[in-house]
């Protein structure tokens, strides 16, 4: 690609296309995001609920690029140590008993070569031959220490290990990373990234996704299905149900041979364990409330 | 900061003037509250770049992913974006519009300094009035020196003025301690039981390599940060002063805590707090606190917290420690909204109601209501056990 053409609007659409046969429909807005993502080598920062497939863009990305997906799960108390590299201890501990009694000046420069190296995410990300996808999950759970080290890992793209030296980035990465907003991310990490915010899909994208996801399932019984869980989000829900919940409770109602969901009410009010997931939101929904639902559903 | 001079210049040529035109749009963002600095600004042009700029939606797209960094902003940023290039004649309305003009001032309540008194002091008046009430837990009358029989006596029983000054006295220096002690509980509750290699092969070099001494991991806890914001309003005022020298304590012994006081407005102590000499601490918060009056206003102190002061003090590792009885006269709705701004922003919240000492007592005041699904601990304060308990609650929280 060269530096100065645009990107085109073909560019913006096969991207799209690429991306719905990997499973995931995108947006125009997120595809043109995407695509700026990698012209730009920039990380994207990706908010939205927890469940309306945030996750999945890094996925579906990889499987378009045709590259590996690199996934760092943030956590509270996540360190470099465990996020970068760390030494086999035990492996090296054993060559050195081996190597007892014999000329040491020879191994005590393997020691710390890189076959004793355990490479973690972000140095595995760096420092393979083709662009990985490395997807940085829920980073609001990191402390804000590891956010800053990132920061400089984002910008630079290499990593110094004393003992080796620095290790520069063999190829960027096309960075993703999602919160779930548990926690301020700062403004630094912000400012660095490229933002895109995910919403619930509506209906006519939830519906394709449905069906795309599960190709044998009966079109009236998937507009039902998406049409009850849009309004299961706007229910006052404690946890509303995402994508999977949808797609759960779908393949769960193919299972059971539902063809249609005013069929067998008791059966279809068991099948909401899928979609319903706190015993508050259980007592909500009750038989009238589906019952309604249902009726609006057509 | 070449760009950025370059566009006071009269454009020439019609590149110049798209470059122009993008880089006011870019100030017409950050005029409306978005966090852009100069890096934005060559960026975007970099996007418009990319971006095909004759086709809208994509400039519209680039643009987005790049100028936004939060939901709020990703909302507002549509409507931005259409007022600026597509209704060129709304646009100066509109920045006008959205300048934060409403900000709560800090001089608009100058009627009377009634409440000022209730810092100083009042409290002890107000107590001798009530002194005739059933003296029900007992012990308030014993020797002062006697800490066990203080421990459960509720502060609003204290009539003697030589036993306030003594139980604030206790009160501080409970506060002090608790940092030594905090740390040793975070040592001892978190003994690792995975050996930490890389220390190991570290400390066995003195044993020419040999890894006889273990080391053990540990989980990295960090002290919590304390944000102690303190209602002061008249229906604390038989405790605020002894949680004024709690937060005295805690502000020596914590180097990086803060305190706050509210009340109608919201005012940040730390520093006054600071003074070594009781009395001229007594003196500064009258001073900071004069000309208060009216009902307690929780809902809009929050809201000046989280403007002026949230972004800058509070981390994920802090834990807000909010003393009141929750009773105001603000709506709930603006009170929770900023519960929850606090709550994405901190750690944990603590909410510490003399009244839940009481017996009989129940939360049903508006406020607390709306507080207590996003509260990590409520917990009563109105006795030295109480604080003392504190301590542990900390360290589990």
């Amino acid at each position: 690609m060269s530096e100065t053409s645009y990107i085109q609007n073909d560019a913006v659409n096969n991207l799209q296309e690429d991306l719905f046969r990997a499973d995931y429909v995108a947006d125009q807005g997120l595809s043109s995001t995407l695509l700026l993502m990698t012209r730009l080598q920039r990380p994207l920062l990706v908010e939205g609920d927890a469940g309306v497939g945030k996750t999945e863009i890094a996925r579906a990305l990889s499987r378009t690029f045709n590259c590996p997906l690199i996934r760092l799960q943030c956590y509270e108390g996540l360190d470099v140590n465990s996020a970068v590299y760390e030494w086999n201890y035990q492996h090296q501990l054993l060559s050195i008993k081996i190597l007892e009694g014999k000329n040491l000046s020879t191994s005590e420069k393997d020691i710390f070569s890189e076959e004793f190296l355990l490479k973690r995410p972000l140095l595995e990300a760096i420092s393979l031959p083709q662009s990985p996808v490395l997807l940085i999950d829920e980073i609001d759970r990191a402390d804000e220490e590891f956010e800053a080290f990132l920061l400089e890992v984002l910008s630079d793209f290499q990593i110094s290990i004393p003992e080796l030296g620095t290790i520069t980035a063999t190829s960027i990465p096309h960075v993703i990373l999602t919160s779930n907003g548990t926690r301020e991310l700062s403004d630094a990490l912000r400012r660095r990234c490229l933002y895109y915010y995910v919403d619930y899909p509506d209906f006519e994208k939830e519906l394709r996704i449905v069906r795309n996801r599960l190709p044998d399932i009966n079109r009236q019984l998937s507009s039902q299905i998406v049409e009850c869980i849009q309004s299961f989000r706007k229910l006052d829900l404690r946890k509303k149900p995402g994508i999977g919940e949808t797609l759960d409770w779908a393949a769960a109602l193919i299972q059971l041979d539902v063809e249609n969901l005013n069929n067998d009410p008791e059966l279809i009010m068991g099948s909401l364990v899928c979609v319903l997931k706190t015993r508050d939101d259980r007592d909500q929904v009750t038989n009238d409330v589906l019952e309604q639902l249902l009726i609006n559903a057509g | 900061m070449h760009v950025v001079n370059n566009t006071d210049t009269r454009p020439e040529d019609p590149g110049n003037t798209l470059v122009t035109r993008i880089l006011d749009f870019v100030r017409f963002v950050r005029a409306n509250d978005f966090q852009i600095g100069v890096q934005e600004e060559l960026d975007a042009l970099v996007v418009a770049k990319h971006c095909n700029i004759m086709d809208q939606k994509r400039l519209h797209w680039g643009l987005r992913s790049l100028l936004c960094t939060n939901n709020n902003e990703w909302k507002r940023f549509d409507k931005l974006f259409k007022v600026f290039w597509l209704q060129h004649a709304k646009r100066t309305n509109y920045i006008q519009g959205s300048n934060p003009g409403g900000k709560l001032s800090k001089d608009a309540a100058g009627q009377n300094s009634a409440d000022s008194q209730e810092i100083k002091g009042a409290d002890r008046t107000q107590q001798d009035e009530e002194s005739d009430e059933p003296i029900g837990q007992g012990g308030t009358r014993s020797g002062a020196s006697q800490r066990e029989t203080h421990l459960q006596t509720d502060f609003r029983f204290l009539t003697d003025s030589q036993q306030m000054h003594l139980m604030e006295q206790m009160v501080e220096r409970l506060a002090r301690r608790m940092r030594p002690r905090l740390i040793r509980r975070y040592r001892n509750l978190h003994r690792g039981r995975r050996i930490d290699f890389r220390r190991t092969i570290r400390n066995s070099m003195s044993h020419g390599g040999t890894p006889l001494d273990l080391v053990f991991k540990q989980r990295q806890r960090r002290l919590p940060r304390l944000v102690l914001l303190l209602d002061v309003s008249r229906s604390m005022s038989f405790y605020s002063f002894l949680f004024l020298r709690f937060a005295r304590g805690i502000i020596g012994a914590f180097k990086d805590a803060d305190a706050f006081i509210f009340h109608t407005h919201l005012v940040h102590v730390t520093d006054a707090l600071h003074e070594h000499n009781i009395n001229i601490v007594k003196k500064r918060l009258a001073v900071l606190s004069a000309g208060w009056a009216g009902g307690t206003r929780i809902g809009e102190c929050l809201q000046t917290f989280n403007q002026d002061y949230a972004r800058r003090i509070l981390t994920s590792k802090s834990i807000v420690i909010i003393f009141s009885d929750g009773l105001d006269t603000g709506t709930a709705e603006l009170f929770s909204e900023q519960m929850a701004l606090i709550k994405r922003r901190a750690k944990k919240i603590v909410w510490l109601n003399p009244l839940l000492g009481r017996n009989g007592y129940e939360p049903t005041a508006r406020c607390m209501q709306a507080a207590l699904p996003m509260l990590d601990l409520f917990a009563p304060a109105h006795n030295l056990e109480s604080l003392l308990a504190l301590e542990s609650q900390l360290v589990k929280l």
